[in-house]
């Protein structure tokens, strides 16, 4: 017996993926042509799963504010926030988040990852509740995980279900967080967040909305479903990441709450890990600048959206239960997803496919992301690879 | 703490409509090795015995279970701080 025989069946799983599509796990961004092309297997490939909503991964004045500060500053901060990890620059975007979010205060980690990590396992502690959406991102169950409190689920977008647990916990007269997500990352589909906030006043709960996946691209001022829904009052902390509309990498949580400033010295994931690095952060700043001054990008983003449901779902696909920039194929067949993921690839067009247990109900998923950045022959040539392979492979 | 029979039976019964037909359950079942139950089975599993029992079981508990028995201690447990 060896230390890695508990990785047998993933071994198993992996070979029976290979057989059916060889490069599924090794895919390689051999060269970047731009922030929606790159070649893969020697082919120019239009990227149609990689987030970046508003396609400024590639940005020319992003770009250079990440030389610039790389010239300037290095290329990394070789230290913690709380060590020697705080340049002008974080405490800089910092303010700047904090305002766009018109709240009091702003932390920024080193990834959006570590933000959840961070929050989830030190703001709530011992004898205290999260009340966590059922489809939340990993990183938000590793942040519960990481930490100490109770950790209780309810079924995903149910505001009833969720009222249920509220009421169950009114006699322990305990601090319970509510947990929900802007847009959430496998369906794209938007949490009620109206009613959560009416059910987090009702029962005198926190909330906090993960918008790592709708910062950029709900609400008039891309600030994310609490903007769009017109709730943002009712929400105590907002965390998203950089690495999705800004194009970057990197975490942050907003609050009014003026002890957010606190966590920092109570969270090991924000002590205990080198800060962003000089450029990232210098890129972030001018992504956020351009998310705020060319609301033109979130209406492009939205027209590709439109096109590509429309598409697929004249195409016949079972698809998350509304339009957004996430559009998902599901497949109850493994092989057929496989078989359809491939066929995409050949024909030039790159979307991610999520297996089970990533997914939400046990099925495959064929999960698209367009970017404001798609040309409209881009759109054509991505729905054009669908009908094609529909064609080919017959399983719609 | 002893197991109460009643219980037993209602997550039996649960269990019965989550598993092959014709599989056999006891207290002593082992969840996973004799149910082959994957998470997400065992997610849905949780959510119809909290309807079931109006209460809330938190995940914290879940990698104390392993038996069938396991489990209705935890809801005993639960349903005696309600």
């Amino acid at each position: 017996m060896t230390i890695f025989d508990k990785f047998q069946p993933l071994a198993e799983a992996r070979q029976q993926i290979e057989q059916s599509a060889g490069s599924f796990l090794n895919v390689v961004m051999e060269e970047i042509i731009s922030g929606t092309e790159a070649i893969i297997n020697g082919r120019p490939t239009i990227l149609a799963g990689s987030n970046n909503y508003l396609g400024l991964s590639s940005n020319p004045d992003c770009i250079d504010a990440a030389c610039q500060a790389a010239r300037e500053e290095g290329t990394g901060t070789t230290g913690s926030r709380m060590a020697n990890g705080t340049f002008s620059g974080h405490v800089a975007l910092e303010k700047e988040l904090a305002e766009y979010f018109g709240r009091q205060g702003a932390i920024v980690f080193s990834t959006g990852y570590i933000a959840n990590l961070a929050m989830l396992s030190t703001l709530v502690g011992p004898g205290e509740v999260i009340l966590l959406d059922a489809d939340c991102h990993a990183s938000i169950y590793d942040g519960c995980r990481l930490g100490s409190a109770e950790i209780i689920r309810f079924r995903h977008n149910d505001a009833a279900d969720l009222e249920k647990r509220l009421r169950r916990l009114e006699s322990r007269n305990t601090n319970v967080l509510v947990v929900a997500e802007g847009l959430y990352s496998m369906l794209g589909d938007r949490a009620p967040l109206a009613d959560i906030v009416a059910l987090k006043q009702k029962y005198g709960a926190y909330l906090m909305v993960d918008e790592a996946h709708s910062l950029g691209v709900l609400g008039d001022n891309g600030r994310g479903l609490a903007e769009e829904a017109g709730v943002e009052e009712g929400v105590d902390f907002v965390v998203g990441t950089f690495s999705k509309s800004l194009g970057a990498i990197g975490g942050f949580c907003v609050s009014n709450h003026s002890e957010l400033d606190l966590v920092r010295y109570a969270s090991r994931p924000y002590i205990f890990t080198a800060s962003s690095s000089p450029s990232i952060i210098a890129s972030t700043r001018r992504a956020l600048q351009i998310l705020r001054s060319k609301p033109e990008l979130r209406h492009r983003l939205w027209d590709n959206a439109n096109k590509l449901y429309r598409t697929l779902q004249d195409l016949g696909f079972t698809l998350g239960p509304e339009v957004s920039p996430i559009v998902a194929a599901r497949f109850e067949n493994m092989e057929e997803a496989l078989a359809f993921w491939s066929g995409l690839l050949e024909r030039g067009v790159y979307v991610n496919m999520v297996l089970p247990p990533a997914t939400p109900d046990g099925s495959c998923l064929l999960r698209c992301s367009v970017s404001a950045a798609h040309t409209e022959e881009q759109m054509d040539r991505i729905c054009e690879a669908f009908t094609a392979v529909c064609k080919a492979v017959k399983t719609v | 703490m002893e197991l109460d029979e009643k219980i037993l039976k209602e997550v039996t019964g649960i269990l019965t409509t989550f598993v092959p037909q014709g599989q056999q359950l006891s207290e002593e079942t082992d969840m996973i090795a004799d149910l082959g139950l994957d998470s997400l089975k065992v997610m849905k599993i949780v959510e119809t015995v909290e309807d079931s029992f109006d209460i809330s079981i938190p995940l914290n508990i879940l990698p104390e279970v392993r038996t069938v028995g396991d489990f209705v201690l935890q809801i005993q447990k639960i349903t005696g701080e309600g």
